[in-house]
This record gives C-alpha cells, sequence and structure tokens, in this order.
C-alpha cells in the first residue's frame, strides 16, 4: 500500500509526466491560453490515460504469452485510438453537457504522447496491475496540474507584462514551463513515512 | 551560374526544401514535435540519432501515405497513418537495438513515442495526402532536417554547459563548473526558448503583429 502511494505522489509532482518528462507538449502549448481549456483537456487527459492503461495491461500480457512483444506499439496506439473513438460517441450521447466540456478535446488525445507514453512506461518499469492504475492515475493529474498551472500564469501574464516580440506567443511560454520544471525538481526526495 | 540560381529559385522542389528547413521549419515555428526536442537533448549523440531516425520515419511514413493516397477513405485516415507510422517506429527501434544498443537504451520510451511526434503525424496530413511521391520526399526530407537541426542546435549548448564537451571531446576550460541543471528538464526549456526568440528576430517572423 505505502509502495502505492509513493508511485502516486511520484507521479503527480517529482516525476511529473508533464515538466519532468517532458511529454505532451503539444497540446500543453497550443490549449493553455485559458484556463477554461485547460480544465477541459486536463479532465479529458486523466480519462483517457487511466482507462487506455487498464486496458492496455492485459493486452500487454497477452502480447508477452505469445512472444510478440515487438508489436506492443502498433497495438497500444489502435487500443488508444478505438478508445478515444468510442468515448467521443458515448459522451456525445449520454451527456451532452460534459461533451460540451471536454468532449471537443477527445480527437486531439489520439496524438497525445502521453497516452502512448504511460502504456510504455508500465512495460518499462514492469508494473503490476495495481502499480499501473495508480501510476497511470497520478500521471494524468500531474499533467492536468501541469497544463492548468500554466494556464493560469498565461492567463495573468497577458494583461500585466510587457514580453519582448521576437519571445512573444509561444517563446514566452518555454521560460514559463522552464521555471515551473525547476520547481517541481524541487519535489525530489519528497517523502512522507 | 547566377542564372542557373534564379532558376532554380522558382523550382517546386527548392521551395519546399527552403520552407522545411526554415521558413516553416517544423520546431522554431510551427512549434510541433518539442517533446522529443527537448527531452533526448542533453547529448549531441543522441540528438543526432533522434534526428536520423525521425528523418526515416517522416520519410517512409510520407511515401507510403502519399502512394496509397488515393485508396484510403476519409474516415479512416487517421487510424491507418497511425499504423503505416508504428511499422517504421517498429522498424528503427529494432535496427538501433541490434546495431547502436548503447544509444537504443540512452533514447528509451522516447523512440517508441516518434509515434506520436506530431511532426509525422502532421506532414502526412498537410503534405502527403494531397502530394505526389516526388514532392512528398522532398517535403519529408526538408522537414525532418528543419527538425534535426535544431535538435543538434539545441544539444550542442546543452552537452556544452551540461559537461563542458561536445560528442566527448573537451570544449571547455578545466576549471569550467558543469551546470548540473542544463542536462535536466528546465535546461531544455530554457534553451529551446532562446533559440526560439533568436531565430523570430533573425527571420524578423514574429506571432503579434508590431504596433
Amino acid at each position: 500500500m505505502i509502495n502505492l502511494i509513493e508511485i502516486f505522489i511520484e507521479s503527480v509532482l517529482s516525476r511529473n509526466i508533464a515538466l519532468i518528462f517532458i511529454l505532451g507538449m503539444c497540446p500543453l502549448i497550443a490549449i493553455s491560453t485559458n484556463v477554461k481549456n485547460a480544465k477541459g483537456m486536463g479532465l479529458a487527459v486523466i480519462f483517457v490515460v487511466f482507462l487506455t492503461a487498464v486496458i492496455n495491461y492485459p493486452i500487454y500480457l497477452l502480447l508477452e504469452a505469445t512472444g510478440t512483444q515487438r508489436l506492443s506499439i502498433l497495438v497500444f496506439i489502435i487500443t488508444i485510438a478505438t478508445t478515444v473513438q468510442f468515448l467521443e460517441i458515448f459522451i456525445e450521447k449520454v451527456s451532452p453537457r460534459m461533451y460540451n466540456n471536454f468532449g471537443l478535446f477527445l480527437p486531439l488525445i489520439t496524438v497525445n504522447c502521453v497516452v502512448l507514453a504511460v502504456s510504455q512506461f508500465f512495460v518499462n518499469r514492469s508494473y503490476n496491475f495495481a502499480e499501473t492504475a495508480t501510476f497511470s492515475l497520478g500521471a494524468g493529474l500531474g499533467w492536468a496540474l501541469a497544463i492548468i498551472l500554466l494556464a493560469a500564469i498565461r492567463e495573468k501574464m497577458e494583461n500585466h507584462s510587457v514580453v519582448p516580440r521576437g519571445l512573444a506567443g509561444r517563446g514566452i511560454v518555454f521560460i514559463i514551463m522552464g521555471i515551473l520544471s525547476l520547481a517541481f525538481i524541487g519535489f525530489t526526495g519528497l517523502s512522507f513515512f | 551560374m547566377r542564372k542557373f540560381w534564379l532558376r532554380l529559385q522558382y523550382t517546386k522542389w527548392f521551395n519546399i526544401t527552403k520552407d522545411g528547413l526554415f521558413k516553416e521549419n517544423p520546431i522554431v515555428v510551427a512549434v510541433l514535435g518539442i517533446c522529443s526536442a527537448l527531452a533526448v537533448t542533453n547529448r549531441v549523440e543522441n540528438a543526432i540519432a533522434m534526428g536520423l531516425a525521425v528523418t526515416f520515419v517522416v520519410t517512409a511514413s510520407s511515401l507510403v501515405v502519399s502512394m496509397v493516397r488515393k485508396v484510403i477513405p476519409s474516415r479512416v485516415r487517421m487510424i491507418t497513418y497511425m499504423v503505416i507510422i508504428s511499422a517504421f517506429v517498429i522498424m528503427v527501434q529494432m535496427f538501433l537495438e541490434a546495431y547502436f544498443p548503447v544509444i537504443a537504451a540512452a533514447l528509451g520510451a522516447y523512440l517508441g513515442l516518434i509515434v506520436t511526434n506530431c511532426i509525422v503525424m502532421g506532414r502526412a496530413e498537410a503534405f502527403a495526402v494531397k502530394n505526389p511521391m516526388k514532392y512528398t520526399f522532398f517535403d519529408g526530407i526538408a522537414n525532418s532536417l528543419g527538425y534535426t537541426w535544431i535538435l543538434i542546435a539545441v544539444a550542442i549548448v546543452r552537452e556544452a554547459l551540461a559537461f563542458g564537451t561536445i560528442l566527448n571531446f573537451r570544449v571547455m576550460p578545466d576549471t569550467w563548473v558543469n551546470w548540473t541543471v542544463m542536462a535536466l528538464a528546465p535546461g531544455g526549456f530554457f534553451v529551446l526558448g532562446l533559440i526560439i526568440w533568436g531565430v523570430r528576430e533573425w527571420a524578423q517572423n514574429f506571432e503579434v503583429a508590431a504596433e
């Protein structure tokens, strides 16, 4: 149990998937212009990352049993694309309000590297099922945390700061992320027990 | 000679190449494919390997997409690209693991993540589906080389500051104190941010209109 809590805290803070492993940058930069969209995207990512990791785990066991781990990338990406497609149809039918909040971001998630990365990491670190579920939840939360923080900072900066012409727009986002990333490195070695 | 140069400037493939390398550089101008650009650039050799891997995947997958572009129904085109791209990525992965195991280990999961690198998907969707194979070839090469040279530029700065070496040759004086932060994630963010600033200033290509 303690092991699981450690994995969770580590994946949200000190090994944050966005700011320390530098994954999922394209949507992080493109959608962090305001907090509302950032929240929608964050929620969608938490949901999809958790769901696909849980589905991919038994599939990987099957691949291992048949000795075809080489194809894992191909199989994972198809699982992800299918899951996202089903989820989109399902949410659109069941709750149009929820669809308006984050359904619009779902198609973009197929090409978000976070989703595939989480599926690859549980293979590389040889996690068991409980660890995979905890890690994927933590990774999704960590990514959502990063995008919401970034969006809040950008929203404030828009009105109150003067940025050099060449850095304005996407350039300054890298500097902000660099500083945020420094702060998250500060969590390394954090322990509660 | 001058006449030849002038004529060259009006050919289609010359312009495609120029756009990919400079004017519409995927990293600096379009800001695509950043994940690997930051994550693997703490050593120049990793940057070169990553750049070559992406070059192969982009060029080969664009060619195949362009070849089958009239056969794919547009509703299922995304998943078709995904299957094509991941087949090439698996090839690259097996090749590197067999011949360059050290580099394959250093790139780790990021090698498999070329599948979701936006440049690959972006070129297939923006160029390969609409153009014949010969132009697609130049476009794929130009865009991925545009990606590679930025990767190497970032890696040179980071490796020199973080380890005092470039491709494992000592370039800094012996009294140099290593900036460890440059080998970590923040270093990548800062260096790429500054390079983007530099290129934008030099090319006079800004995101916001000048007042």
